[in-house]
């Protein structure tokens, strides 16, 4: 059994996502057989030309989506986190989706059933998004994976800034 | 049919009639999508010598057949083609960013707006639903403003909007149209177009899929072009940008600065792309479905402009920088953001100013007849001053500029035309044409006026494959095949800046096209298309009577006015007698007569020959 934090996810990097929606395209190119951002899993976001992310399902312990959910339409899978949305008990009423904090939960737009990123579990070289980001901003990562290389930028950053001040102080 | 919307809407704003047509399939194949269609509707849906400020001149927003598709560059384009109020001929401009794709999946190739809002409006396409919209409110309001209050009004941050600003409303010949932010329909005053329709925004949300022949194949093609964009061929626009053009063109003399006077700016090292980069530039972003990036977004960290953002490209750099004499990268910075603001075209604005600052030094219009700005090359200051008089038409320099060097110079005479650098009124983009000669020949036979992606023609020149210091037979051929190039990629809409990823030319391109669409297209047929639109542009060129030989022609300065530096290109000058040997060759080439008129025989064999009459008009002395 995979322990909860060890579950991966889709992540952006907000220093390199740059709001392509390449990630988009690939998504709805995967799971929809065509070109169409409203039906991909992840939407990448543009505040401003410096500002951009892209944002897909954390996979949550405990989500909020589920709880939120009157008719039981939707479960968790125990290894992978990944939601799992019983089309035929949806009826579309988007209680998960005022629940979702990251916006990640959607309306589809043909089905009128909510969807959300699968992790492309049925591809074999996994999410689509992050194969395709040309940015490499995208990441398949567990999160302690996530904290760890947040960790070990920190540090490196620490310590390169260490070694300029101690170069210049020569 | 595949990737095609397979529909044109029609708007007229006079009437409120909106309605739709199915795209004829037999018309994508033969213009493809883009400038191509687009000038073809152009063509089929105007009469002859319409004003471009009249009702009747369609202003046509056309996708290509990749839009909306995860095709690198390709997904995310439109263009804009209507008679161009600068040049009277064809006008049209192409934009990137996240426009286009929602155009595509709101269901439509193309977009035919004629007639007048009797107040200021904009048109709202919600997929199927297509509205007309009060947009009083937004009167003045920068593009990227107006894009804000609009997403705001229908209340989802998704909707796409493509605006004017105030240059565009008062009918600034320069205006453009602006998208996401930064991303222009910059040449030939399209936005004036839109301007005198009262129309201030196209905003669309399109929800459709759009659905490619051969999804397999599509995939592995775009995957390979993906690939390619990590290699060589984009590598400069992944890190310096195009600004590498300020030391690259400084170093060939062909920098042209304080507008056509030098052909090397002492200031270069300072506007330079290194320069740019190391001390402005925060982030490099892109369009949609883009594989690469290029979008360099500069801030000015310190001094009077601090804060000011904008993404700066080479040719707008030079016409405010070096054409100005100005060589502060952070007044330049700001004058890209307000020029943007106004919604003009950032090339047009920098010659304008350049234009008027010669004027002034020659003593042509006095410190009065400025306002009081002092329009000496190399004042930053008076450039920006100058720009907001541009584009609010305040005072009559500000007036007599926004339309245009041409006309400016025809409003204040006493030998102001000497000074203005234009082609058919469209204001040259920055390359010294006088060091710099294929160029010459290339941009003067340009449809759309002085333009550098209309044939390229400064590349073999920068690259050093032809004497870039003379014009001679053999530069027609050049500059014809790559027309043919660059037409289809303004019709299937691709980037400019991805061209050197197609390593198969016509193959690629020809192959893209019928993984996309299904519809059969051999490399043959499709450089056969690329013919056909540049025919069909300069038969409406003629038909408008600016299409024959005597509008090809170059600026007084870069015949009269030799090249002052000591080296290589000292005293060099383009004269009459080569360009009229190249205008024969070029002529020649395409098959058009001594006068630059298609003749029937090439009109047919380009499958052209219900247009026949036009050309058969002007031979007769016509046009």
């Amino acid at each position: 059994m995979v322990r909860p934090q060890d579950r991966k996810f889709v992540t952006a990097d907000p220093e390199k996502c740059i709001g392509c929606t390449v990630c988009e395209y690939a998504c709805s190119m995967t799971n929809e057989k065509t070109y169409n951002p409203t039906k991909s899993r992840i939407r990448a976001l543009r505040l401003g030309p410096l500002n951009n992310l892209a944002v897909t399902c954390r996979h949550c312990e405990d989500p909020a989506c589920i709880a939120a959910c009157p008719r039981d339409a939707l479960s968790q899978e125990e290894d992978t986190g990944i939601i799992i949305v019983d089309e035929n008990a949806c009826n579309g009423c988007a209680w998960c989706i005022s629940a979702c904090q990251f916006g990640a939960m959607m309306m589809h737009p043909e089905k009128k059933v909510v969807f959300t990123c699968n992790s492309c579990k049925d591809q074999p070289d996994g999410p689509q998004c992050v194969k395709w980001c040309p940015e490499e901003a995208l990441s398949f990562v567990s999160a302690q994976q996530l904290a760890q290389k947040s960790r070990l930028s920190a540090v490196k950053n620490l310590f390169q800034e260490a070694k300029e001040k101690t170069a210049e102080a020569k | 049919m595949f990737a095609y919307a397979g529909k044109i809407l029609r708007v007229n704003l006079t009437t409120g009639k909106i309605s739709t047509e199915p795209l004829n399939e037999e018309l994508a194949k033969n213009y493809i999508g883009g400038i191509g269609l687009g000038i073809r509707l152009l063509m089929d849906n105007s009469k002859a010598g319409t004003d471009p400020f009249s009702p009747d001149n369609p202003l046509i927003f056309a996708t290509g057949p990749l839009s909306g598709t995860m095709g690198p560059t390709a997904g995310n384009g439109y263009a804009v083609v209507s008679k161009s109020p600068a040049t009277g001929g064809v006008g049209e401009a192409k934009a990137h960013g996240f426009f286009g794709p929602d155009l595509k999946r709101a269901g439509y190739d193309a977009v035919i707006i004629t007639g007048k809002a009797d107040k200021l409006s904009y048109l709202w396409i919600d997929d199927d639903k297509v509205e007309i919209r009060n947009a009083e409110q937004l009167t003045g309001k920068s593009p990227y403003e107006t894009d804000v209050a609009i997403r705001e009004e229908l209340g989802d941050y998704y909707i796409r909007v493509s605006a004017i600003g105030e240059a565009g409303e008062k009918l600034c010949r320069i205006a453009c149209i602006i998208n996401d932010e930064f991303r222009a329909i910059g040449r030939t005053g399209m936005g004036a177009v839109m301007g005198s329709k009262n129309l201030k925004a196209v905003a669309v949300r399109g929800t459709n899929d759009v659905n490619v022949a051969n999804l397999d194949g599509f995939k592995e093609f775009v995957k390979m072009i993906h690939e390619r964009m990590k290699g060589p061929a984009t590598k400069k626009y992944k890190t310096l940008g195009t600004p590498e053009n300020v030391l690259v063109l400084n170093s060939l003399y062909a920098l042209a600065t304080r507008n056509f006077t030098n052909s090397q700016f002492e200031g270069a090292q300072k506007v330079s792309g290194e320069y740019l980069n190391e001390h402005y530039v925060k982030k490099i972003v892109g369009c949609a479905t883009c594989g690469m990036r290029c979008d360099h977004i500069a801030v000015v960290p310190e001094g009077p402009y601090q804060g000011s953002t904008s993404r700066l490209e080479f040719e707008c750099l030079w016409s405010m920088g070096p054409l100005c004499g100005v060589d502060r990268l952070d007044a330049i910075i700001e004058a890209m953001r307000i020029v943007n603001e106004y919604g003009m075209d950032g090339i047009s604005i920098g010659v304008v100013v350049a234009f008027a600052m010669d004027c002034y030094e020659h003593g042509v219009i006095t410190k009065e007849q400025t306002d009081g700005i002092d329009l000496r090359f190399g004042n930053a200051e008076a450039l920006i001053a100058i720009i907001h008089k541009i584009g609010k038409r305040e005072g009559w320099l500000g007036n007599a500029l926004a339309e245009g060097v041409a006309r400016a110079a025809e409003i204040i005479g006493n030998g102001a035309e000497k000074y203005a650098c234009h082609i058919k009124g469209l204001e040259l983009p920055g390359y010294d044409l006088r060091t710099l000669k294929t160029a010459a020949l290339g941009f003067s036979v340009s449809f759309r006026g002085a333009c550098h992606l209309r044939n390229g023609a400064y590349s073999p020149d920068v690259k050093g494959k032809v004497n870039r210091f003379k014009i001679e037979a053999g530069r027609g051929k050049l500059i014809a095949d790559e027309s043919k190039m660059y037409n289809i990629i303004d019709s299937l809409i691709v980037c400019k800046f991805s061209r050197g990823t197609y390593y198969d030319g016509w193959k690629d391109l020809a192959n893209y096209y019928t993984l996309a669409t299904g519809i059969p297209m051999t490399p043959e047929e499709m450089a056969k298309v690329g013919d056909r639109i540049e025919n069909l542009a300069r038969l409406f060129n003629i038909r408008e009577g600016k299409g024959t030989r005597k509008y090809d022609t170059l600026p007084w300065k870069i015949k009269n006015c030799p090249v002052p530096e000591e080296g290589p290109a000292k005293g060099v000058a383009v004269n009459e007698e080569e360009f009229q040997i190249g205008l024969d060759d070029y002529y020649a080439v395409r098959g058009w007569t001594a006068d630059g008129v298609p003749t029937v025989e090439k009109l047919k064999e380009l499958g052209l020959g219900d247009l026949a009459y036009i050309a058969e008009k002007a031979m007769q002395g016509g046009a």
